[in-house]
């Protein structure tokens, strides 16, 4: 991953041990941070001074230690709907992450537990796949969701719904094909008849996972 | 039972041993009462008249003002003497908001209460304990020498005796006469003197029993001690969940990423031995900080949603049903923003109640059904598991009934045996603009 193209980076957290601590996983994955600061309208400004590849924040900041870092993502996104944005929350949030993926076109978003920092590898990646214009969501999002009764998805088969749970991660055909050791035909047909059984109808192929995801988390 | 007491003392007493006795008793020692509160009462008040020239009297005046209070007190309490069975009289007192003895003069001074002690006090120490007496002396202390006659007679030898200094009594037929009398008097007299003794317990029940209002008022007061008391507890919930979301989880999170560099640090290492056990040691460390993370952050949500004051009871009703390990439909029209305390509350219904759906009910289902109308929030929590829940058992419910009582809310549960559970909790509250 460090042979990536390397990254402009603005982080907002207001913990100064974190941010430290994140400035050092990008470090040594080669990207640059260019800003680290500790509040939500630094982050703002930050942006405009820095225009960055990509942009990492905490939910919970200063001066309410209410959602300002989600709400400064969400304006963030309503001026650039393609500066990709990763939210970090100290909790899994269903209506946290649908409002991040309510943003543009749902496309460059990403809405990661801040634990998974601690795995460093997979951080890194989720954050590449976003500045790519990925959508990662939450596993432990997706997880939840999945342990509910919800009509659209209750005609899903239950492989079919560990597909969407895959999609919704932000993964490839390619990685689906490999975490569930099938064919990567296999996971398009299944991907094929999730979107056909979640209404949504051929169009741009990228985007319909966006909707399917989408789809679910609203449902 | 405020009914059978206000009948029971206006009644004419039955006729029974024990009445009489205690009214006896009663007016007796209410005389003697009298009569201390008349003596140290003049000198109090004389002494406190004379030192007012040098200025020390008057705090002794203003405090003299508030002896009612006490004598009131002991007065409560010598009612039972009476009653023994019923329970004691209230004081009418209020107690003080602030501590300090000038907000307890202050209180005192406003309360009607206090001048009716006093007004009480002065009639005791000059009008009451008199009549006591004499009501005694008349029904009890007449018969008795009369009764008393022919023992009179034998200590008294020859010459005769005179009891009451009514008539001469020279024998012991005239005296056995007069003894029967005096029995006859005692029975006939003691009923007045139990009606009186009624009548007198009445008087004092009025004067210094509490009233409609001001028994209202302690009501509304303990209810606003507990709606305190149940702020307070939220607020500290929060300065828990911000400490521990400032502090530990930070740390623990810098720690795992810490971590998570040495791993990749340690498979830099060339293969061996030493290089294997190290990567294993991180490896067991990792994950030992990941699952202190995942505790953290469950207990974290346990103590205060950060979701219900973003985005309102709506949300926090859906996160809580994801988190339900048995599947849950929620049925409900977008809620309004709602008071902080009304959103709180209901979230932690619906909370309690999936938790005794997961722990209990071998539910394979449940179904939330919530709305705002008529100026009140109305929550369902509906299960299809075996049923037979007890509100009683639970502290869980208890402590949510007590919640809900704070903000004039109710809590049903209805859980016939074989099912299905249903806990409703219903608020009364407007919607807020937020």
């Amino acid at each position: 991953m460090p042979s990536r193209s390397p990254l402009r980076v603005v982080l907002a957290e207001d913990s100064v041990l974190l941010r430290e601590g994140l400035v050092g996983v990008l470090t040594r994955f080669g990207h640059e941070t260019v800003a680290a600061v500790g509040d939500a309208d630094a982050l703002r400004d930050a942006v405009s001074a820095y225009e960055p590849d990509v942009v990492v924040t905490d939910v919970r900041m200063p001066p309410g230690f209410q959602d300002e870092g989600l709400r400064a993502a969400v304006e963030l996104r309503a001026v650039r709907p393609r500066l990709p944005v990763l939210v970090l929350s100290q909790y899994v949030q269903r209506a946290y992450a649908a409002e991040l993926l309510d943003t543009g076109d749902g496309t460059g978003v990403g809405y990661l537990l801040k634990d998974r920092v601690g795995q460093v590898e997979q951080f890194v990646e989720a954050l590449t796949r976003v500045a790519q214009g990925g959508t990662v969501v939450d596993p432990e999002v997706v997880r939840q969701l999945l342990r509910r009764r919800r009509d659209p998805l209750a005609q899903l088969t239950p492989r079919e719904r560990e597909v969407l749970a895959l999609v919704a991660e932000g993964k490839s055909n390619a990685a689906i094909a490999h975490d569930l050791v099938v064919s990567e035909a296999a996971v398009g047909k299944h991907i094929g008849n999730i979107l056909g059984k979640l209404d949504l109808p051929p169009a741009d192929g990228t985007h319909r996972r966006v909707l399917a995801v989408l789809a679910y988390l609203r449902a | 039972m405020p009914t059978t007491t206000t009948t029971s003392t206006t009644r004419w007493p039955r006729p029974h041993l024990t009445a009489p006795c205690r009214s006896i008793a009663y007016l007796a020692t209410g005389a003697l009462l009298g009569l201390t509160v008349l003596l140290i009462g003049t000198v109090l008040v004389t002494l406190s008249g004379l030192l007012v020239i040098v200025l020390v009297g008057i705090p002794l005046l203003a405090a003299l003002t508030l002896s009612g209070i006490p004598l009131a007190a002991l007065e409560r309490r010598r009612l039972r003497l009476l009653k023994p069975a019923e329970t004691p009289a209230p004081t009418p007192h209020r107690t003080p908001e602030s501590p300090g003895v000038a907000a307890w003069f202050r209180l005192r001074l406003r309360e009607q209460a206090t001048w009716r002690e006093l007004a009480y006090t002065v009639l005791l120490a000059l009008v009451l304990w008199p009549l006591d007496l004499l009501v005694v002396a008349c029904a009890f202390a007449l018969p008795a020498l009369l009764i008393a006659a022919p023992a009179h007679l034998a200590v008294a030898g020859s010459g005769g005796i005179r009891p009451a200094k009514l008539w001469l009594v020279d024998g012991y037929p005239a005296a056995t006469a007069t003894a029967l009398l005096g029995l006859v008097l005692l029975l006939v007299l003691l009923l007045p003197l139990v009606a009186y003794a009624a009548a007198r317990a009445a008087f004092t029940r009025l004067l210094l029993a509490p009233r409609e209002s001001e028994l209202a008022d302690s009501l509304a007061e303990v209810t606003r001690s507990r709606a305190r008391l149940v702020d307070a507890f939220e607020a500290e919930r929060r300065r828990i969940e911000r400490d521990l979301h400032d502090g530990a989880q930070q740390r623990l999170v810098a720690l795992t990423m810490s971590l998570g560099l040495a791993r990749l640090d340690a498979a830099g290492i060339p293969e061996g031995p030493v290089a294997r056990r190290l990567a294993d040691a991180l490896a067991t460390a990792h994950a030992e900080a990941d699952g202190a993370l995942t505790e953290l952050r469950e207990l974290i949500r346990g103590i205060h949603p950060q979701v219900l004051a973003d985005y309102g009871l709506t949300a926090a009703i859906e996160d809580a049903a994801d988190r339900s390990t048995v599947p849950v439909d929620i049925e409900y029209a977008e809620l309004p923003r709602l008071p902080e305390p009304v959103e709180s509350a209901g979230y932690f219904a619906v909370r309690e109640a999936l938790t005794n759906i997961d722990r209990h009910s071998g539910a394979r289902e449940a179904r939330i059904t919530a709305a705002h109308t008529r100026g009140a929030l109305r929550i369902d929590v509906r299960d299809d598991g075996r049923g037979g829940a007890d509100p009683g058992r639970g502290t869980g419910l208890t402590g949510l009934a007590d919640r809900l009582a704070v903000l004039d809310g109710r809590l049903t549960v209805t859980s016939p045996p074989g099912g299905p559970t249903v806990l409703s909790v219903e608020i009364p509250c407007q919607a807020e603009a937020r």
